[in-house]
C-alpha cells in the first residue's frame, strides 16, 4: 500500500529573514500563522533504530500536529513499542532526529529531556504501577517530573494541591474510593485506570499509550479505551497509541501509521481507511 | 496391556549416558582434589575412631550445665549484650547498605566502572572474616562491645550491599520507566519504583543478616570485642566445662530462637506481598 501524506502543520521556521523590519513583520506573520495552524508536537526525521545487528526500522519520518490522535499499528516485531520509546527518549536512536515539543531529544542534555518529559504522560501495557504503594501515592508520583523530591514520593508527604490533583484524576477514572488501596490489590481494569490517572495528573500535552488494553479482557479493554479517549479529547491532548486492535485504531485514531518491513508503510487518516486496509499490514 | 496401549517401536535412550573421555578425566581430577584437600586438612580415620570416648568424657564433665542463679544472671546479661551488639550492628549495617547498593547496582545511577569498584570493595569486605574485622576494630577503638558492633556493621554492609544491589537489578523495570517517562529524576525513580519493588527482598536479606549477626556476635568475645564469647573462652581455659556448656546451650537457644523469629517475620512480609 502506498504511503499517503497526511495533513500536518506548516513549518513556521522558514520565515527567518535578515532584515530587522522584515524580521519583525515575519514575527507578526509567525504569530498569526501559529494562531491559524496547529503547531507540530512531534517531528520525526529519518529515524533508524538497530538493536545490535538487528534492524528494527529505518528512515521513519512523520509529523504529528497538536491534538491529533495517532494509532501506530503493525505486526509483532515491527517496532511499534520501540518507536514509542524512541519518541520519549527512553532509548537512544541509531540515526535520525526526534523533536518533541520543539526539543531535539538526542541533542538535549538530561535536564532538557526531563523538561520535555514533564509535559508528556505514558500508559503502558503492563500498567507499571508500583505494587506495594497505595493508589493515591502512585498517582501523586505522576507529578514527580514537575515537582521532584521526597514530598512527591508518597501521598502522605505530598503538598495539599498535589493530593487534590491526584484525587481529581482518580475521580475522573472513577476510582476515588480506591485511593488508599494497595496497587497490587486492584483488578486489571482498575489498575489500568490508575495508570491513566497517573498519566493525566500532570495535565500533559502529549500522551503515549503502548497497547493500553492488551492485558485486559475485551469488555475492560473497551471501557479503558473509551475512558482514556474521553479524557484526552476533553483536554486537546496529542495522543500516540499502539494497538493490535484494528477497530480501536480506526475508532479512536484520527490518523493511522502502519509499520511493516522496517518502515512506515501506511500513513492516512482513519476516516479514509477500512479494516481490510489495516489487515494488509499483518499479511 | 501396558500404558493403555501406547506402545511404540522407538527405543528409549540409555538410562545412563557413557561419559566422554574428557568428562571422565574431569571426574577423576575432581576426586583427586577432594582427596588432596582431605589430606591437607589432616583427615585421620584413626583419630575419628578414638575421639568418641574423649567426647563422651567432655560431655560427662560438662553435664549437668552450671545453672547457679549467680552464673545464669551473669551469662544472661552477657547474652543481652551480645544481642545488643548484633541488633545495633545489623540495623546500622542494613541502613548503610542501601546507598552502597545503589552505587553497586548496574544500570541504576553509576556507570560500570563505579559499579565494579563498589562491588570489588564489597567482595573484599566479605572475604575478610568477621572475627578478623573484630580484631581490627579492637585495635582501632579498644576492647569492648563497640568494636564488636563495628565489626558487625562492616560485615553486614559486605553481605547486604551485594544482595541489595542484585535485588534492585532484578526488579521489574516497568514502573521505573513509567516514572522516567514523566520526567522524574533518577533519585526519585529509585526511591519511588526501584526500592519499593525490592523491599520484600530487602527485608528477607536483612533478616538473614540479623541471624548472621547474632551468630557472629556470640564468638566476637573470643577476641575481646564484647558479648558472651569471652565467657565461653574463660570456661574452656579454666576447664569449667559446666559453665562452658551453659554458654553453648544459651547460644544455641538464642540463635535458634532468632532463626524462627526471622523465618516467621519473613513469611509474614513476603507472604502478604504475594
Amino acid at each position: 500500500m502506498l504511503a499517503t501524506p497526511s495533513l500536518t502543520a506548516l513549518s513556521v521556521t522558514d520565515l527567518n529573514v535578515a532584515d530587522p523590519i522584515a524580521q519583525a513583520v515575519g514575527q507578526v506573520q509567525t504569530k498569526a500563522l501559529d494562531a491559524l495552524v496547529c503547531p507540530v508536537d512531534i517531528e520525526v526525521q529519518g529515524l533508524t533504530k538497530h538493536f545490535g545487528a538487528t534492524r528494527i526500522f529505518s528512515d521513519v519520518s512523520f509529523r504529528l500536529a497538536r491534538g491529533e490522535a495517532v494509532a501506530l499499528v503493525g505486526a509483532n516485531g515491527t517496532g511499534k513499542s520501540t518507536l514509542l520509546r524512541s519518541l520519549m527518549g527512553l532509548i537512544p536512536v541509531t540515526q535520525g532526529h526526534v523533536r518533541v515539543l520543539g526539543q531535539d531529544m538526542a541533542a538535549a542534555n538530561a535536564a532538557g529531556v526531563r523538561a520535555v518529559r514533564t509535559r508528556i504522560g505514558l500508559v503502558s501495557q503492563k500498567h507499571n504501577l508500583v505494587p506495594r504503594l497505595s493508589v493515591l501515592s502512585n498517582v501523586v508520583q505522576g507529578l514527580l517530573g514537575q515537582y521532584p523530591g521526597p514530598r512527591h514520593w508518597c501521598h502522605s508527604f505530598a503538598p495539599e494541591p498535589s493530593r487534590r490533583a491526584a484525587m481529581s484524576a482518580l475521580e475522573k477514572v472513577g476510582l476515588a474510593d480506591f485511593a488508599l488501596r494497595r496497587a497490587d490489590r486492584l483488578s486489571g481494569g482498575q489498575s489500568q485506570r490508575v495508570a491513566i490517572a497517573r498519566a493525566i495528573v500532570g495535565q500533559p500535552q502529549i500522551l503515549f499509550a503502548d497497547e493500553p488494553c492488551a492485558s485486559l479482557d475485551p469488555a475492560a479493554g473497551e471501557d479503558v479505551m473509551a475512558l482514556f479517549f474521553d479524557l484526552v479529547r476533553q483536554q486537546g491532548v496529542t495522543v500516540v497509541f499502539t494497538s493490535h486492535n484494528i477497530a480501536h485504531a480506526l475508532d479512536y485514531g484520527d490518523r493511522v501509521l502502519g509499520l511493516a518491513d522496517g518502515g512506515v508503510k501506511l500513513d492516512a487518516t482513519a476516516a479514509s481507511l477500512s479494516a481490510d486496509d489495516l489487515r494488509g499490514l499483518y499479511d | 496391556m501396558i500404558c493403555g496401549g501406547f506402545m511404540t517401536d522407538v527405543h528409549p535412550p540409555a538410562r545412563i549416558e557413557r561419559p566422554s573421555a574428557l568428562s571422565f578425566l574431569g571426574y577423576a581430577l575432581g576426586l583427586f582434589v577432594v582427596f588432596w584437600c582431605l589430606s591437607g586438612a589432616g583427615f585421620s580415620l584413626d583419630k575419628m575412631l578414638t575421639s568418641p570416648p574423649r567426647f563422651a568424657d567432655f560431655v560427662d564433665r560438662a553435664f549437668p550445665p552450671n545453672i547457679e542463679p549467680k552464673v545464669l544472671s551473669r551469662l544472661g546479661w552477657k547474652m543481652v549484650e551480645t544481642l545488643q551488639i548484633a541488633v545495633a550492628g545489623a540495623v546500622i549495617g542494613v541502613i548503610l547498605s542501601i546507598p552502597v547498593a545503589i552505587f553497586a547496582a548496574r544500570g541504576l545511577v553509576a556507570g560500570p566502572v563505579v559499579n565494579q569498584i563498589v562491588r570489588t570493595i564489597l567482595s573484599f569486605i566479605r572475604a575478610v572474616p568477621d572475627i578478623a574485622w573484630a580484631l581490627v576494630f579492637v585495635v582501632a577503638v579498644g576492647l569492648g562491645p563497640f568494636a564488636g558492633m563495628l565489626a558487625i556493621v562492616v560485615d553486614t554492609i559486605g553481605f547486604c550491599g551485594r544482595f541489595f544491589a542484585d535485588d534492585m537489578e532484578a526488579t521489574d523495570k516497568g514502573p521505573a520507566e513509567s516514572l522516567t517517562a514523566v520526567g522524574a529524576r533518577k533519585i526519585d525513580v529509585i526511591a519511588c519504583a526501584t526500592i519499593p519493588a525490592a523491599t520484600p527482598s530487602f527485608i528477607s536479606t536483612s533478616l538473614f543478616a540479623l541471624e548472621k549477626a547474632v551468630r557472629s556476635s556470640t564468638i566476637l568475645g573470643l577476641v575481646g570485642a564484647g558479648g558472651i564469647g569471652i565467657e565461653l573462652k574463660v570456661g574452656f581455659d579454666l576447664f569449667d566445662y559446666p559453665t562452658a556448656m551453659t554458654v553453648i546451650l544459651m547460644i544455641a537457644a538464642v540463635v535458634i530462637g532468632i532463626e524462627h523469629l526471622s523465618g516467621w517475620a519473613r513469611t509474614k512480609v513476603i507472604g502478604e506481598q504475594r
